[in-house]
């Protein structure tokens, strides 16, 4: 190789080599270009993507707040549970561990295998869910066995419970997994096992027994496998809801009722719900624990629809029980004196329309205290014809009746009170015989019996009270408790007294229409309204033939109906009964209620609402 | 003044022990010590703040890949040059044992299991091919590198272990070898157009290349071109990666602070990915500094290349510096995200046996020739 020809070589290789240099420390200066971007130009966007990676968030479920009654018994409370757990690093076998655990418990076929298959799944250090609802000696055997079951664990979950079943369901109402259509901004609703309000008070309280969930932090790693906890911030438990309803004595009140039947008892004075029951009804642990399609499917058709609360949605015309608010109306109008009297030869014509007196021999003349004690029906067709059935209308209303009664329970229905123009909405003419008609609670008239007891609430008291279930909340009362607390109807005390005397008259005089329903003599005095309603038109045929309703099949017959309150000096306690084809309000509803004012005041006498029972714990598992 | 005085004095270098131990480019070997130390420090955090088991492990290969490197810096480069052939015919031997007998990894054939350690014929080979090139063009006159005959044996030399290394598969070793092939063609002072006709040809078959390439290779392709595609699968790592990264800001989280690395988001932290755990914890300021000594590393190569008086050393130094600076580019590349996941350590800082053996014994082929760099080779026989 000549001299020169080297000299070329080398300055060709040292050009190409710095060229190459140039290249290279170029590349590793794009790649500093690169780190400088990733770590301070979007380093704080990254910053927060490896936090997220790092913090797992999740939510501590508050305990659900206990329902109290009125004198402090737990009627929905959280009952601990154990629940057996299998976390798969910790046994060498799961299959053996399972093995073992059936010589113990029973475990069907189907689960074993939902087990294994939850196993193979989901991560090794997940605990995986073996079997629910333990008993304690279930329990027991479990942790006494410890030793062979490697990875088995037993942990404590809450359900709800309800000890008075089914006396309380439609009060209280029950709980059950969120539903799509529950599902709100909150995130509790999310975790598993959670449950929320349905119907009752559960429902309606749903916000105030949920509480607010708390949030733990906890570090984990590329599994998600817990390495530590960072932060832990304590949620709010639910609150404890006291209801105004006394839970002994809505037992009592049951155990009186048969099916069909609906009680209504308010606290006059201030709306306080003392009890409410309807037949038949439900058990709400069933659904804790989670019902079947059978069940559900059973509860939904039957005819006599167990989770329908009758007292709020039960719909029916009030009959006699609404001559009060005509009179009241009429007194109100002056198209009648207290004095005044009319005639009742058993039966009233308007044109050539004949209306019937349930008494077909006729009353006499009669005043307007005589007509409600004796519940003439001529007199109140009279005195409809002249008030007119706006008037009638706009009195009802101001006792509550066909508007929303504003309780605090969903599902209430506010009923219907027909006026002139609702009936010339539906497109056909109000005829001066239908005022007469309306004159004695029949007709259009569709009344719930909460919105009745909450009318003569109010005809005993003169104020406006308004029915009402929740008595306090974590021990702070919600509502007044003083009839003074309420305004007043606008009502002459006059008036009132001389319906109130009436009343009186129905229970206590010779010749009321419910002699039957007097209170023994120790307890005071009641006074009530009977009423019994036709389901069915009777015609004049039947009639000519001798109308006997008690020969008719049972869903043909009346209902009977009563409304109450006692005592009559010093009104405390209302009540309305509805007992569906009971024939008449004297023989089925009135002593009826008689027995349930007793149960009321013997109870409830002297006995004012109980403190809230103490916001302890929520109960500790039963040894 | 004695002969020592004067030799300080007249930086009279020699040709005995002392003189060579002297020329040592201690700087250099101290450069190194710093790097290893850095990968210390970093695989003490991969070890969860423990010197086991990556750390101590590191620390002993390092210490003995450095006593072989100084043995191999004072191998005369003569003597080294005649073994380039040998060592070529060696290193496609390995290869072609390991088709045949290899350990199977990550769906590739790659190791051989040699005693306690594995080795990688594919990392050996390199440095192979870049001694048998420097070998072939050491005595081409420029005239003759010119001459198309005279570049088909070292082209099919380049060729043959590329073939095999794809075969593996892997393609990423596959194209760094066939890249550090072409430097040494480069310097060696292959012409222009020849470069530029191969490249066109290159690109011209890509698309029917790719055909060919297995699912996994194309997974990476496509998920480098947008790694949110599959945030869960392949794209995982590189997403992980340059979060871990990017949240070390400007002065990291801390010595053993880290929690993407710690808290096991980082995929293989001490290995592919350890300059990642380096940049959470230490931040812009650590990872740049040690891309800083990194890039010394190949700026050392280029000083020695252009120093050298024999055209053998030269291109040694040169593809030795191309061999560098690829594992460098191809995984700080890889870990920011800048090119295709390639599956290559980072030289004295990943964990690993063959990596660290294979990184000294070219570094210290370097340092031999930086020793020897006035040799005179034997005239030609021309």
């Amino acid at each position: 190789m000549s001299k020169r020809d080297e000299e070329r070589r080398r300055s060709a290789f040292t050009r190409r080599a710095l060229m190459l240099g140039a290249g290279q420390l170029g590349l590793l200066g794009f790649l500093g270009y690169r780190l400088q971007k990733l770590q301070l130009q979007e380093g704080e966007r990254y910053a927060t993507l490896a936090e997220e990676n790092r913090v797992s968030t999740r939510l501590l479920a508050p305990p659900r707040g206990r329902i109290l009654d009125r004198a402090g018994r737990v009627v929905g409370a959280n009952e601990l549970h154990w629940r057996v757990l299998l976390t798969a690093e910790e046994t060498e076998d799961v299959g053996a561990t399972l093995d073992t655990f059936q010589h113990l418990l029973p475990l069907a076929e189907a689960e074993r295998a939902r087990v294994e298959r939850e196993v193979r799944r989901r991560r090794r250090f997940v605990p995986i869910v073996v079997r629910e609802f333990l008993s304690w000696e279930e329990m027991a055997r479990i942790e006494v066995n410890a030793p062979d079951l490697p990875g088995i664990s037993v942990d404590v979950g809450t359900t709800r419970s309800y000890p008075y079943a089914e006396h309380l369901a439609h009060v209280i109402g029950y709980v059950a997994p969120p539903a799509e259509s529950d599902m709100d901004e909150d995130p509790l609703l999310g975790l598993p096992g959670i449950r929320v309000g349905r119907a009752g008070v559960e429902r309606f309280h749903e916000r105030t027994l949920r509480g607010r969930a708390g949030t733990v932090e906890m570090e984990v790693n590329a599994v998600g496998r817990v390495i530590r906890e960072l932060d832990r911030r304590e949620g709010q438990r639910g609150q404890e809801v006291q209801v105004s309803v006394d839970a002994e004595l809505q037992k009592a009140v049951r155990g009186r009722i048969g099916e069909g039947t609906s009680v209504v008892v308010l606290d006059a004075r201030n709306g306080e719900v003392l009890a409410m029951a309807s037949q038949p009804s439900f058990d709400p642990n069933l659904f804790s624990s989670g019902i079947s399609a059978a069940q559900w499917r059973e509860w939904t058709r039957s005819r006599a629809t167990p989770l329908i609360n009758k007292t709020i949605s039960g719909l029916y015309a009030p009959g006699s029980t609404f001559k009060m608010v005509v009179g009241l109306a009429a007194l109100e109008a002056k198209v009648l004196s207290p004095a005044d009297r009319v005639p009742c030869p058993g039966h009233y014509d308007l044109g050539d329309t004949r209306f019937h007196c349930w008494r077909r021999t006729g009353h006499g003349s009669l005043d307007l205290r005589q007509a409600l004690k004796q519940s003439c029906d001529c007199y109140f067709y009279e005195a409809a014809r002249r008030t007119g059935i706006n008037r009638i209308a706009a009195m009802a209303t101001r006792f509550g009746l066909g508007v929303d009664p504003g309780i605090d329970l969903p599902g209430a229905k506010p009923g219907l009170v027909p006026t002139r123009e609702w009936r010339i909405r539906q497109g056909k003419p109000w005829n001066i015989g239908d005022t007469v008609v309306h004159g004695i609670g029949q007709g259009f008239y569709q009344l719930t019996p909460l919105s009745l007891a909450t009318m003569t609430a109010r005809l005993a008291t003169g104020r406006a009270v308004q029915p009402h279930l929740t008595h306090s909340i974590d021990g702070k009362l919600v509502h007044g408790t003083r009839a003074e607390d309420w305004p007043s109807l606008g009502i002459p005390e006059r008036d009132l007294e001389l319906m109130r005397e009436g009343m009186w008259a129905v229970v206590n005089e010779a010749g009321g229409t419910a002699r039957a329903a007097a209170l023994p003599a120790p307890l005071g005095v009641m006074a009530g309204k009977t009423g019994s309603v036709q389901v069915r038109r009777v015609t004049r045929e039947q009639r000519e033939r001798g109308y006997r309703a008690e020969a008719m099949p049972r869903e043909w017959r009346p209902h009977a109906l009563f409304v109450a309150f006692a005592p009559y000096d010093t009104p405390r306690y209302a009540i309305s009964v509805v007992v569906e084809h009971g024939l008449s309000g004297a023989g089925a509803a009135a002593p009826l209620a008689r027995d349930v004012m007793v149960d009321v005041m013997n109870r409830l006498r002297d006995a004012p609402a109980g403190p809230p029972a103490r916001l302890a714990g929520q109960g500790s598992p039963r040894p | 003044m004695t002969a020592f005085e004067r030799r300080l004095l007249t930086q009279d270098r020699g040709s005995g022990l002392l003189g060579k131990l002297w020329r040592v480019p201690w700087i250099f070997v101290l450069l190194l010590c710093g790097l290893a130390a850095i990968g210390y420090v970093a695989l003490y955090s991969a070890g969860g703040g423990a010197p086991e088991p990556y750390a101590s492990r590191h620390a002993l290969r390092f210490a003995f890949g450095l006593v072989m490197m100084l043995g191999i810096a004072l191998v005369d480069i003569r003597l080294i040059a005649k073994l380039s052939w040998p060592g070529y015919a060696l290193g496609i031997g390995l290869l072609v044992l390991v088709a045949l007998h290899g350990e199977v990894g990550k769906g590739a054939q790659r190791w051989i299991e040699l005693g306690p350690i594995q080795l990688q014929p594919s990392e050996l080979m390199k440095i192979m091919l870049v001694l048998a090139l420097a070998h072939w063009f050491h005595r081409a006159s420029w005239e003759r590198v010119g001459n198309v005959v005279f570049l088909i044996p070292p082209l099919m030399a380049v060729l043959l272990p590329v073939g095999l290394i794809l075969r593996q598969p892997n393609l990423g070793t596959g194209l760094i070898t066939l890249m550090i092939g072409g430097a040494v063609f480069w310097a060696a002072g292959v012409r222009w157009w020849k470069f530029v006709l191969v490249l066109a040809a290159a690109a011209a078959i890509a698309p029917v290349a790719y055909e060919h390439l297995h699912d996994y290779q194309r997974a990476r392709i496509m998920v480098f071109l947008d790694p949110e595609s599959d945030p869960l699968g392949s794209g995982y790592n590189i997403i992980q990666s340059k979060i871990a990264l990017g949240s070390g800001g400007l002065w990291g989280k801390g010595f053993l602070q880290g929690t993407q690395g710690h808290l096991n988001f980082l995929p293989e932290k001490q290995t592919d990915f350890i300059f990642t755990m380096l940049a959470e914890e230490f931040g812009l300021v650590g990872a740049l500094g040690t891309l800083l000594l990194l890039a010394a590393v190949v700026l050392f190569a280029l000083l020695v290349a252009l120093r050298t008086r024999h055209q053998y050393g030269r291109l040694v130094a040169v593809g030795l510096g191309v061999n560098a600076f690829l594992y460098v580019f191809v995984n700080v590349g890889m870990v920011t995200g800048s090119i295709p996941v390639g599956g290559v350590p980072l030289p004295l800082i990943s964990h690993g046996g063959s990596a660290m053996l294979t990184s000294m014994l070219g570094f210290g082929l370097l340092m031999s020739v930086f020793v020897h760099r006035d040799a005179e080779f034997a005239a030609s026989r021309e």
